[in-house]
């Protein structure tokens, strides 16, 4: 395997959490994504199991409805060989009986080594960081990040593209309220690329103008100029008040139609974190067509997340 | 009684009498008797003789914002863990908020908060009801009879009044009784689900934010109400550098209005929410650098009239929550001096005369107390500091039942030595 072969050069990985991207350097970034590479075969292999997590308790501790995210974790612990437990809640934002800490803390005493975790709350996971000693991998809180889906999604263009360096990429739909937007933004501008948001303001970040980007409020001017163009999922959970009138007049400006494609360049790569809303984001022949990424982006996920179990759990073996 | 107290040498500084000088103060009867030099004959009338000497000798401090917690959260705090607190620090009165639970909002509980001040004996506690029944913002409380019963004014804080209509009404209401209207000002249909500043440290950490506008719109509004009421109005912990603005306007425009800031707002900024550290959640939240600034300005120029800590005990357990579900507030009461000066002081913004004017006779003239300077015949509540002691700030010692103090560490000057409550030494170092 690549990722154990690097063992005798110098490693340039120290973290015994992933809480986000936006504290990674580039090389730290590149170092996820190149140990990704050496374990996307295990996956083609007809024993599709490595030894490297043998013996280790990974949890996933979800406190909000997952279904791809906690799969592709358990999946990937299991490749690994680690024991998972799998620990569903619905989150109680209520300061009084059990709470998040102590749920953790119960977990912990019962030897687990690494937790994955997902919350409604940013900032959960540097949170629990601080409060135990299990390795913390962040699976995505609130809308603050949602790092392996930026690694996924940065490994997906990499593989294609070759690097990120130099690309145009438009991040479109509810970036206020969107992880996957500001775990990706981090991702690709680290890796050199260009990032243009692109929503309506009512769907824009606070002082969105000190973030490393360009916005743009024109799908119609930004799907010219892009090479990749990760359309976001309208969450309608998160969405407060009434932030577009109608979901007709959002499509209208902001879908992926088979009409604003031809305008785009033909290599243009069409992401999308899933689930897709058919229709509102994109249309239907748009997810499914040639230049769309999608389940490349669910397949490299795994390898992604292999990666970071294995170098979280190798950087607390370090530390210990 | 008879009981004498003299109180020899210390720098007394009495802004509202104008007094900033080296001299003696004597107690009789829990009264302030004599400022000046007294002579040495004088000393048999005292009982006790305090040596001041290089120490500043004020009239006693005064918050007109604590969160007593009682009744309802007495784990958090109580009334007499409170004044205990509070008296350390160097305060002989505290005005608690309403927002406990049940919410003051009679006289019977209005009188339920002095009876146990009364019963603690640290220092005059003094409350006041909330301006809308439940603190719910739809019908009014008992404004009168709570006045009556001694509540100094009336708020919802912990939340604005949202609906001009009531807010309107509550104005024209308590301008029967000659009392103060004081509002938590912010619009929650701006900021309502916010647990940080709007800006860019909410966008990076991913957390809802609570835009100024919040803030800013509710004070204008507020404004505007006065203008046509012309009852007295206070605009707690104010935080923005848009409020500052109004603030001015208004007190340019002779209205009677007047404003507090806490020490946080003078000290700390949105960034210190980086580390998703729950003891810097608060509310109003903490801003921006440019808005620390306005707010040192605004007291330099004189437009803020009295500072205040909005101290807000939780447990620690509470604390030890998610960023979004912990509750706001901090606690600072104990230590409080020492982060004006820190604030102020130290970078020239005030001198001691003005600190103290802002923490004495500022904060007693918002309530319409008669207290908070060392005129003759007036009950003698007197804080004798230590201008030049530093010490740390060490939450382990809080008397306090709370800990959620962000200062926690911190080396800051201005020690309180003693603390006199009508005549009584109800602390001393």
């Amino acid at each position: 395997m690549a990722a154990l072969k690097r063992k005798g050069r110098q490693t340039k990985w120290g973290h015994k959490h992933l809480l986000g991207l936006r504290e990674l350097s580039r090389e730290e970034i590149t170092y996820i994504l190149d140990t990704a590479e050496g374990f996307e075969q295990i996956s083609t292999r007809s024993v599709k199991k490595a030894p490297p997590l043998r013996g280790k308790v990974v949890v996933n501790l979800f406190f909000e409805d997952s279904t791809r995210t906690r799969n592709s974790f358990a999946l990937a612990a299991n490749r690994l060989s680690a024991d998972i437990i799998e620990f569903t809640k619905k989150s109680s934002s209520v300061s009084k009986g059990e709470t998040l800490l102590d749920t953790a803390r119960n977990l912990e005493a019962m030897g687990i080594d690494i937790v994955v975790i997902r919350h409604e709350a940013g900032g959960v996971p540097k949170f629990l960081s601080r409060n135990i000693k299990a390795c913390v991998v962040n699976a995505g809180d609130g809308y603050c990040e949602h790092p392996t889906q930026g690694l996924l999604d940065v490994y997906t263009i990499r593989k294609i593209k070759g690097s990120l360096d130099g690309l145009k990429i438009g991040i479109v739909g509810d970036i206020a309220h969107s992880r996957v937007a500001r775990s990706d933004m981090w991702a690709m501008t680290k890796l050199g690329a260009e990032v243009i948001l692109v929503g309506p303001p009512t769907l824009m970040p606070g002082e969105v103008g000190r973030l490393p980007v360009q916005v743009s409020y024109s799908l119609d001017e930004v799907i010219e100029q892009v090479d990749v163009i990760n359309m976001l999922r309208i969450q309608f959970e998160r969405l407060g008040g009434n932030p577009f009138p109608s979901i007709r007049e959002y499509s209208h400006y902001f879908g992926l139609t088979v009409e604003r494609m031809k305008k785009a360049k033909s290599d243009i790569l069409v992401m999308h974190p899933g689930p897709i809303n058919r229709g509102l984001e994109m249309e239907s022949e748009v997810a499914d067509g040639s230049n769309s990424v999608i389940l490349e982006q669910v397949t490299n996920g795994l390898a992604v997340r292999m990666a970071v179990l294995f170098l979280v759990n190798q950087a607390a073996a370090m530390k210990v | 009684m008879g009981s004498g107290l003299l109180i020899r040498g210390g720098r007394v500084i009495d802004p509202a009498n104008g007094v900033d000088r080296e001299c003696d103060v004597l107690v009789i009867d829990g009264k302030v008797s004599q400022v000046g030099e007294i002579a040495s004959s004088a000393e048999g009338a005292a009982e006790r003789v305090i040596d001041a000497r290089g120490k500043i000798v004020a009239p006693g401090l005064i918050d007109i914002h604590v969160h007593f917690r009682e009744p309802g959260d007495e784990e958090e705090e109580t009334i007499a863990s409170g004044s205990g607190a509070a008296v350390a620090a160097g305060f002989t009165s505290v005005v608690c908020m309403p927002n406990t639970k049940p919410a003051i909002e009679n006289e019977t509980d209005v009188e339920f908060i002095h009876r146990k001040g009364r019963q603690t004996r640290k220092t005059h506690v003094y409350t006041m009801g909330a301006v809308t029944k439940g603190r719910e913002g739809v019908e009014l409380a008992e404004m009168g009879f709570m006045a009556d019963a001694g509540a100094l004014g009336f708020t919802d804080d912990g939340r604005g009044v949202q609906d001009p209509a009531v807010m309107l009404r509550a104005l024209k209401y308590a301008g029967m009784f000659d009392v103060v209207i004081a509002q938590h000002c912010q619009d929650d249909s701006i900021g309502g689900k916010g647990v940080m500043n709007a800006g860019y440290y909410s966008t990076i950490l991913g957390l809802p934010g609570i835009d100024p506008l919040a803030e800013e719109a509710m004070l204008w509004r507020d404004i505007q109400l006065v203008k046509k009421t012309n009852v007295r109005y206070h605009a707690q912990h104010i935080s923005t550098s848009g409020s500052v603005g109004l603030i001015r306007q208004a007190k340019k425009d002779s209205l009677p209005i007047t404003c507090e800031v806490t020490p946080h707002h003078l000290l700390l900024t949105e960034e210190c929410c980086t580390e998703y550290d729950t003891n810097y959640k608060v509310n109003p939240p903490l801003r921006r650098a440019e808005d620390v600034e306005a707010l040192k300005e605004a007291i330099a120029e004189g437009l803020v009239d009295a500072l205040a800590t909005d101290h807000a005990p939780h447990l620690q357990s509470e604390k030890e929550l998610e960023f979004l579900a912990a509750p706001f507030g901090i606690a600072s009461l104990e230590c409080a001096l020492g982060l004006y000066v820190k604030a102020l002081l130290e970078p020239g913004i005030v001198d001691w005369p003005g600190l103290i004017r802002l923490m004495t006779s500022g904060p007693a003239g918002v309530i319409g107390i008669d207290k908070g300077t060392l005129g003759v015949g007036g009950q003698a509540d007197i804080t004798i500091i230590d201008a030049g002691a530093e010490y740390q700030i060490d939450a382990g010692t809080f008397r306090s039942k709370s800990r959620n103090c962000p200062y926690h560490g911190w080396a800051v000057k201005g020690r309180v030595e003693k603390t006199i409550v009508g005549g009584e030494v109800r602390f001393e170092l």
